[in-house]
């Protein structure tokens, strides 16, 4: 029963992470351009 | 009257940019325009646009968004820096239309789809802890562990319930307020009550509790509706930016003769006014002086030039195009054409208003049959037991079961993969209820100019001139903006040598001048035909050039049938639809198209009023899809039963349209009307999915065998089951357009040739 009390949280802890980590990236509009995101790695900044 | 017709002076046409406006524009903070390339598809193009606008002086920020096909620019600048940008893109080899600005009620439903993708996560993360916490529960746990757990599952339930539920929640009180009952009633009924029921047994540490079913009711509702929501395209109303082309202001003539400014709504009928080139007509009025050449592109969908002298009428609207004139009204602001239209557009988008969704109907047949059945679930089980407990149990278990989890999922998956499949080939739209319109579709009305022909003219047949005659014709017509006379230039070579002199354009008529000494004509035959010496065979065309004295030469201008117009109608017919052309062009034209694409019915010479006539007509017993392009083509999209533009269009054509296609191909309707016929099929199943596993649950709720268990896994295979035959639509209908795929034409990577092993080493 003790190591209940301490996974629920830790669980429950890393799940509401996870919620704030898809809130901020929903805000700062990471979820704007999908395709674009895959595609914007292949292009090289310093390619001439 | 201080000034007549001949002592106007002749200024050169300055096209259709708005000479007089003399609206001062602010030129202060960055503004931002928004450009749709369909072609954009790789990160070369991104690159290509970005580097290629950001160089663009005046340009602050370019941002191309492949997900969506468009690039938004941030800028700053004259009020022609939307149009700079737009060539500066052609030029780049990307085509591109400009997207309407947004406005307050997009920013409104970006914030409400934002709002419903945050209560989405949260309901996933509540769904996803309390399932663990249920698992436990439901393999066996102690009665202790079970009641922290119960207690647990609350704790995370009860927020999220209420954060997530709000959208369900203020929906149903909206509806309730109004004394109508929508499908978030019974799930904002069946939410809390399974919540407060569990809520008690957790505390007092009894029974079953229920959160996970509430819980995960609200996932799987909000997935539903937020893929609603994603759906609803930018509505911009067609209404206001017609308004756009009514200027505001008018140059009014006195009495005594003098100019001044007057305020649009002032004009009355009778009153004097000067229209300058590039002037729009404020209102509806009749020619007094002056001659010039008018663009009616507003009444007919046709680009040519017509010529204006006194006495002729003009619609508000129309375009005044070569030197200034004199007018006087005949209506006011309020009873002019171009009013009219407006009024018919909104009449059009309102009656349109009142279609209601598949799902809606459904609704309205299945929130009542829900709600009686959880009562009578109570009844009989108070009846039989008098237990209030068990007899609330019974009945929310009901509510669960019913709530319609597979049904929102239904439609909103199905629409989602069909815009998406539509998106691929290059056709945008609007909304789900478009989709559904579009498969009710039977009867096909084409407008003619710019939806089954090419803007341009083009010449038939080219008669062979010798090389001196070729540059000076060519010289001739490279003179006139008119399109008859830019197509024919654009037939022949330019060259240095031609010397005319005297250059004179007849609207309407054709162009004049001298070369060598002698007169040059190039227009109309019968006028042509005028010169000394020159006759014509009337069957050989109706345009001609002639050298008087010299040989004459007929013309056949024609604009193209758009690529694949034929083999679409001929697709079309195959399926069975009517089709009729109705255009605002000529009877020998649309004839003419008619009997090339095969279309058996047409008519011509039609107004938009008549236009919009002919649909009520036919709507009173058929379904009726317009594809059309021009202003003259607005209200009749508005107000058939499903439209579709060219993205070509005129933007307030492109914005009363329920669907867009971006490529030329005209096949876009045939499959778009073959995807959406697929699309419904597929709904209509997973409401018989849906109905289906009611059959089989819902007895068991009844009966009061439904533990929170078996509610889990009902609700999640039966749509598990919808979605999964949603996305059958993915690789249904075949291709649009011979267009290969964009990962097709994507440039290839050669790989370079390794080096000889002998030099490398």
């Amino acid at each position: 029963m003790s190591h209940l009390i301490v996974l629920i949280p830790i669980a429950l802890g890393l799940g509401f992470l996870g919620l704030c980590a898809f809130i901020w990236s929903l805000k700062t509009g990471q979820f704007d351009d999908l395709d674009g995101a895959a595609q914007r790695i292949l292009d090289d900044e310093e390619a001439p | 009257m201080t000034c007549c017709g001949a002592s106007l002076p002749d200024l050169p046409a300055t096209g259709t940019g708005d000479a007089a406006e003399i609206d001062d524009t602010i030129n202060g903070g960055p503004r931002i325009t928004a450009f749709m390339v369909p072609s954009m598809h790789c990160a070369g193009c991104i690159r290509k646009l970005e580097t290629g606008l950001s160089g663009l002086s005046g340009v602050e920020r370019a941002r191309a968004n492949l997900s969506t096909r468009q690039i938004e620019i941030i800028w700053r600048g004259n009020e022609d820096m939307p149009e700079r940008i737009g060539k500066r893109i052609s030029s780049l080899g990307f085509d591109n239309h400009i997207v309407e600005a947004d406005t307050d009620q997009d920013d409104e439903l970006r914030r409400k789809g934002r709002h419903l993708l945050l209560c989405l996560a949260v309901a996933g993360f509540a769904s996803a802890n309390i399932m663990l916490l249920s698992i436990s529960v439901w393999s066996g746990a102690e009665a202790e562990t079970a009641r922290l757990f119960g207690l647990l599952s609350g704790l995370i339930a009860v927020p999220a319930i209420f954060f997530a539920g709000s959208p369900f929640f203020s929906s149903a009180i909206t509806a309730l307020s109004a004394r109508q009952v929508n499908m978030d009633v019974p799930i904002s009924l069946a939410v809390l009550l399974s919540l407060f029921m569990s809520l008690y047994e957790a505390m007092i540490g009894g029974g079953e509790t229920f959160f996970d079913a509430g819980v995960m009711l609200l996932f799987f509702l909000l997935i539903g509706r937020t893929l609603d929501h994603l759906m609803r395209e930018k509505a911009v109303s067609g209404v206001r930016s017609l308004a756009r082309l009514i200027p505001r202001s008018v140059t009014r003539i006195d009495e005594d003769g003098a100019l001044c400014r007057a305020d649009l709504a002032s004009v009355e009928p009778g009153m004097k006014l000067r229209l300058l080139p590039g002037d729009r007509f404020p209102v509806d009025a009749r020619v007094i002086r002056g001659a010039s050449a008018a663009d009616r592109a507003v009444v007919t969908g046709e680009a040519g030039h017509v010529p204006v002298g006194p006495g002729d009428k003009f619609e508000a609207g129309v375009l005044n195009l070569k030197s200034a004139i004199d007018v006087e009204a005949v209506s006011d602001a309020q009873t002019s054409f171009l009013a009219e239209v407006m009024e018919m557009m909104k009449a059009a988008e309102t009656s349109k208003g009142h279609y209601r969704r598949l799902a809606d109907r459904m609704a309205a047949i299945y929130t009542p049959a829900v709600h009686i059945l959880a009562l009578a679930t109570f009844i009989g089980w108070m009846v039989i037991t008098a237990d209030v407990k068990s007899s609330l149990v019974a009945a929310v278990a009901v509510l669960i079961i019913t709530c319609p989890c597979a049904l929102g999922l239904a439609v909103p998956v199905t629409h989602v993969v069909a815009a998406n499949r539509l998106f691929q080939e290059g056709i945008l739209m609007r909304d789900g209820s478009a989709l559904e319109r579009l498969a009710e579709a039977d009867t096909i009305f084409f407008d003619k100019t710019g939806t089954l022909t090419d803007d341009e003219l083009c010449l038939d047949e080219k008669p062979a001139l010798d090389d001196s005659m070729a540059a000076v014709l060519h010289a001739l017509a490279a003179k006139s903006r008119h399109p008859a006379a830019q197509a024919i230039a654009a037939s022949y070579p330019e060259a240095e040598k031609a010397g005319l002199t005297g250059f004179v354009e007849h609207p309407g008529i054709g162009l004049e001048a001298c070369w060598n000494g002698s007169r040059l004509r190039l227009g109309r035959l019968d006028w042509v035909a005028e010169l000394d010496g020159l006759s014509f065979d009337p069957e050989a065309g109706s345009t001609a050039f002639g050298i008087e004295g010299g040989r004459g030469f007929s013309f056949h201008l024609t604009s193209d049938l758009k690529p694949d117009a034929a083999s679409a109608v001929a697709r079309l017919g195959a399926g069975g639809f009517q089709m009729a052309i109705l255009s605002g062009d000529s009877e020998s034209n649309v004839k003419h198209i008619a009997a090339e694409t095969g279309i058996e019915q047409w008519h011509a010479n039609l107004t938009p009023r008549q236009k919009v006539e002919k649909i009520r007509d036919a709507g009173s017993n058929r379904r009726v899809l317009m594809v059309g392009d021009g202003l003259n083509d607005a209200p009749s999209l508005a107000a058939a039963h499903v439209s579709l533009a060219p993205a070509s269009a005129m933007d307030v054509s492109r914005a009363s349209a329920d669907f867009v296609f971006t490529r030329p191909s005209l096949l876009a309707v045939p499959f778009a009307l073959n995807l959406s016929k697929a699309a419904n099929r597929i709904v209509r199943q997973n409401f018989a999915l849906a109905l289906a596993y009611n059959c089989i649950a819902v007895p068991l709720a009844v009966a009061g065998h439904v533990t929170p268990l078996v509610a889990a896994i009902a609700m999640s295979a039966s749509s598990i089951v919808v979605v999964s035959n949603s996305m059958r639509l993915a690789v249904a209908g075949g291709r649009a357009s011979a267009v290969p795929k964009l990962s097709e034409t994507a440039p290839t990577l050669t790989p370079m040739t390794p080096p000889p092993a002998g030099i490398a080493a």
